[in-house]
């Protein structure tokens, strides 16, 4: 009798440890510093991929539109995973997709476009990864909502489809 | 993109052969005698793990950047050495390496266990194999080593050079023996209880598994811990981190296992203890790697961390807990009659305190340990746990422990007097004389470090004595207890003893202390590749007369803009001295911290004497009775 109690007790326990365990991992917890969030955007120049014109942050942002600035590289693995996801955003008008061309070579990521296509309504070269940098982000890939050139929202990583909705309905 | 395909595919074969096996042992569990066929298909089992093992050696070595995992971790530019260590250096290669090892020791079970009946040896077979079946689907499903990417990248993204250490790449594994050793304990003891044939020999059976996990396991926390010494630079060799508390925790429980086992080998008592033990030290490992793979731990900035492998393992690891609940409840029968048939005075008593004490410990670290991850889910707080918690907690206990420990291995089984009290007061005396000798200069805690010193010294001693006067009996519990003394006391007096200066300096100035004198001759700078080395030259006369010269570096990397400092550590048989720099802003100033850590060396050393007592134990012929 007493064993059977103590049975029940001790897999009432671990039931509850694994909840606990469970409920952790979907809390999808990558930590992201509370900085840069609701900020103005940095004040910077940068080339206009494959062409030679420069472009500085005041002609690029619109303060009465909001854009998406999605820093990507060829050589970087989840920026892959999230291609089709910025390909089927693009198809959205509302949205102003700006890629950043972060520490990449013009070929490589010519032939990345190519092979997934291109999102991007313009793309910017961050050759040395200095405007990252005044952007604060801390990797590729990272994705940037702008709205009245301020930072709204900063997704680090990937993209997936429930910041996909997040962002549309934030676009709206 | 060979090797790639030769691996995936052998992966495959070895997870069939794997579903064979444990198909063989269920239909050949009724039989008289072993089936022959098994011990083929464990031969393959292993054969194609080694196979897809060394094929990803070879992608490495290559740098065939079509792997995604050799794309990851590689680049051409890396000495031959870290190409092949870059191959258990991630998540992927390193699963394989952990089946590599898995399938190794079942191997290696069939093939020692000829003298344990053939029941018990199927079954531990086939739990083992449900180990290993799981693995494999965990390595196939959610972390392939072998995927392509396309198009083939020129250059692969490389590992993080604070990883490109020689002891970091033994460091994983040694550890994982130790961890995959823990899981052979596991089943076998699995098997046993359901078998009902817990008994003298069948714990000298166990023992030998038992003490060569724990010899691993100690040797790879060891290489963990002198690689934090002197790679990350702050000057101490443990801290309490989270990845670190995760190869304690079983470390404390195998060790509770190691002294049950012992008193099993003598006599039929405390058996629950030792199937109680032999699970937690498994799921205890298992849960480490739970935490360390899955992201839920260390979460900052960890890019396409896949919360499925984790989820995974998390079902695998509570399924694997509830198996053994269950097997613990219905299969063990405890021998009552044996139970309270020794006196408090014993061997046996004083054994029983040292696994009291272990759970203990363990209780510290494990909620120290997962207590943030709990808070976190619970009320979404973040909490960090540091040292001081686990010094609080663990430090007064360290007293009673201490004293145990010397005074447990002097008692005699079931039923014992306290010889030679005279002797060993005396000894208590002497010790408490020498520690407060030695303290008697310093001025900060004088009373809890006399306690704490002298109760380790006292340990130090009675082990020194136990080693020259029982002469060869017992020498491994011997050596390994001088070693565990000698480990406490360097930890002590490191503490005590550790000085500290910190002060800013310009070059060609001097700074003096205690009638020392720092001199900063001059910096040297050069350009490497892709960093900008700042060399300061210092000189340091000592009161002594003795003269020392450091070179600490500063590194200035240009992409991103990071500034790491390369400490300079000169060892003695004494001390250790270190002295690291770092920039001031905006001033040409440097702050120099320079740190004379006594017995750093005696550290390292004690714990390869508690590693040598294992290997003592573990080729020592049997226990004379």
């Amino acid at each position: 009798m007493r064993s059977k109690f103590f049975l029940f007790i001790i897999i009432l326990i671990f039931i509850i440890i694994f909840l606990i365990f469970y409920k952790g991992l979907t809390n999808y917890s990558i930590y992201t510093p509370k900085i840069n969030i609701e900020n103005d955007i940095p004040v910077f120049s940068a080339n206009i991929f494959d062409s030679d014109l420069q472009v500085s942050s005041k002609e690029l942002f619109d303060p009465k539109k909001s854009y998406l600035l999605n820093i990507w590289s060829s050589w970087c693995v989840p920026c892959r995973d999230e291609h089709a996801l910025l390909m089927d955003l693009s198809k959205d008008e509302k949205v102003n997709l700006i890629g950043l061309n972060y520490k990449d070579r013009l070929n490589n990521a010519k032939n990345y476009l190519n092979e997934l296509g291109n999102p991007y309504s313009k793309i910017l070269v961050d050759e040395t990864g200095t405007i990252a940098i005044e952007w604060g982000a801390f990797g590729v890939p990272e994705t940037f909502l702008i709205y009245e050139n301020k930072v709204i929202k900063k997704y680090i990583g990937p993209l997936n489809q429930q910041f996909l909705i997040e962002i549309k309905s934030l676009i709206k | 993109m060979l090797s790639s395909t030769i691996g995936y595919y052998s992966l495959i074969l070895g997870l069939c052969s794997s579903i064979i096996i444990f198909y063989f042992s269920i239909i050949n569990y009724q039989d008289k005698i072993l089936d022959i066929k098994i011990f083929y298909f464990t031969f393959f089992q292993l054969f194609f793990v080694i196979i897809s093992f060394l094929s990803l050696v070879l992608s490495f070595i290559y740098s065939d950047f079509s792997n995604e995992t050799v794309f990851n971790n590689s680049h051409t530019t890396k000495p031959l050495f870290y190409k092949i260590s870059g191959t258990w250096g991630n998540h992927e290669g390193s699963l394989l390496l952990w089946q590599l090892v898995l399938t190794l020791f079942i191997f290696i079970f069939l093939f020692k266990s000829n003298n344990q009946s053939k029941q018990y040896r199927i079954l531990t077979l086939l739990f083992q194999e449900i180990i290993i079946i799981g693995f494999f689907i965990f390595i196939i499903k959610t972390s392939n080593p072998f995927n392509y990417i396309f198009p083939i990248p020129k250059q692969g993204l490389g590992l993080n050079p604070i990883l490109q250490d020689p002891l970091l790449a033994i460091h994983p594994p040694i550890l994982y023996v130790g961890y995959v050793g823990s899981s052979i304990i596991f089943s076998s003891v699995l098997a046993a209880t359901i078998l009902n044939i817990i008994s003298r020999d069948w714990a000298s059976h166990l023992k030998k598994w038992i003490l060569v996990t724990w010899f691993f396991l100690s040797l790879g926390i060891l290489f963990g811990s002198i690689w934090a010494y002197y790679e990350l630079g702050w000057g101490g060799f443990w801290f309490w981190d989270p990845v670190e508390n995760v190869s304690l925790m079983p470390w404390l429980t195998l060790t509770a296992l190691l002294h049950c086992v012992l008193v099993l080998e003598k006599k039929i008592v405390l058996t629950s203890w030792v199937v109680i033990l032999s699970i937690m030290t498994f799921t205890l490992s298992m849960c480490g790697t739970f935490l360390v793979r899955s992201g839920i731990l260390n979460s900052v900035h960890s890019f396409a961390n896949d919360p499925e492998r984790g989820l995974y393992i998390l079902i695998f690891l509570f399924s694997l807990i509830f198996l053994s609940i269950f097997i613990f409840f219905f299969f063990h029968k405890q021998n009552i009659k044996n139970y309270s048939s020794f006196f408090w005075l014993s061997k046996e008593t004083s054994i029983l305190i040292n696994n009291w004490f272990m759970m203990y410990f363990l209780s510290v670290v494990l909620i120290g340990t997962i207590y943030p991850i709990f808070l976190e889910v619970i009320s979404s707080q973040k909490i960090s746990v540091g040292p001081p918690f686990y010094h609080k907690l663990i430090i007064p206990f360290l007293f009673p422990f201490l004293l145990a420990m010397a005074i447990g291995p002097n008692l005699k089984w079931i039923k014992s007097n306290l010889e030679n009290k005279v002797n060993l007061i005396l000894f208590f005396v002497l010790s408490i004389f020498v520690s407060s000798f030695i303290l008697k200069n310093s001025d900060q805690k004088f009373l809890i470090n006399t306690f704490l010193l002298s109760s380790a010294f006292y340990l130090f001693f009675i082990s020194i004595r136990d080693l020259f006067t029982k002469k060869l009996k017992n020498f491994s519990q011997n050596i390994a207890h001088f070693g565990f003394s000698l480990l406490i006391l360097s930890i002590l007096l490191n503490n005590i003893f550790s000085t500290e200066i910190i002060f800013n300096l310009k070059e060609s100035e001097s700074f003096e202390y205690n009638g020392n004198k720092i001199i900063f001759n001059e910096i040297i700078q050069n350009n490497q590749k892709n960093y900008v080395s700042i060399i300061g030259n210092f000189t340091i006369e000592n009161f002594d007369g003795k003269i020392d010269n450091f070179k600490p570096e500063l590194r200035i990397y240009n992409q991103p803009n990071i500034v790491t400092s390369e400490a300079d550590i000169k060892t003695s048989f004494l001390s250790d001295k270190f002295m690291v720099m770092n920039l001031v802003q905006n001033q040409e100033y440097f702050n120099v911290r320079y740190q004379v850590k006594p017995f750093m060396i005696w550290i390292w050393s004690s714990v390869v004497l508690i590693c040598l007592g294992a290997l003592i134990g573990f080729f020592k012929k049997k226990n004379e009775k």
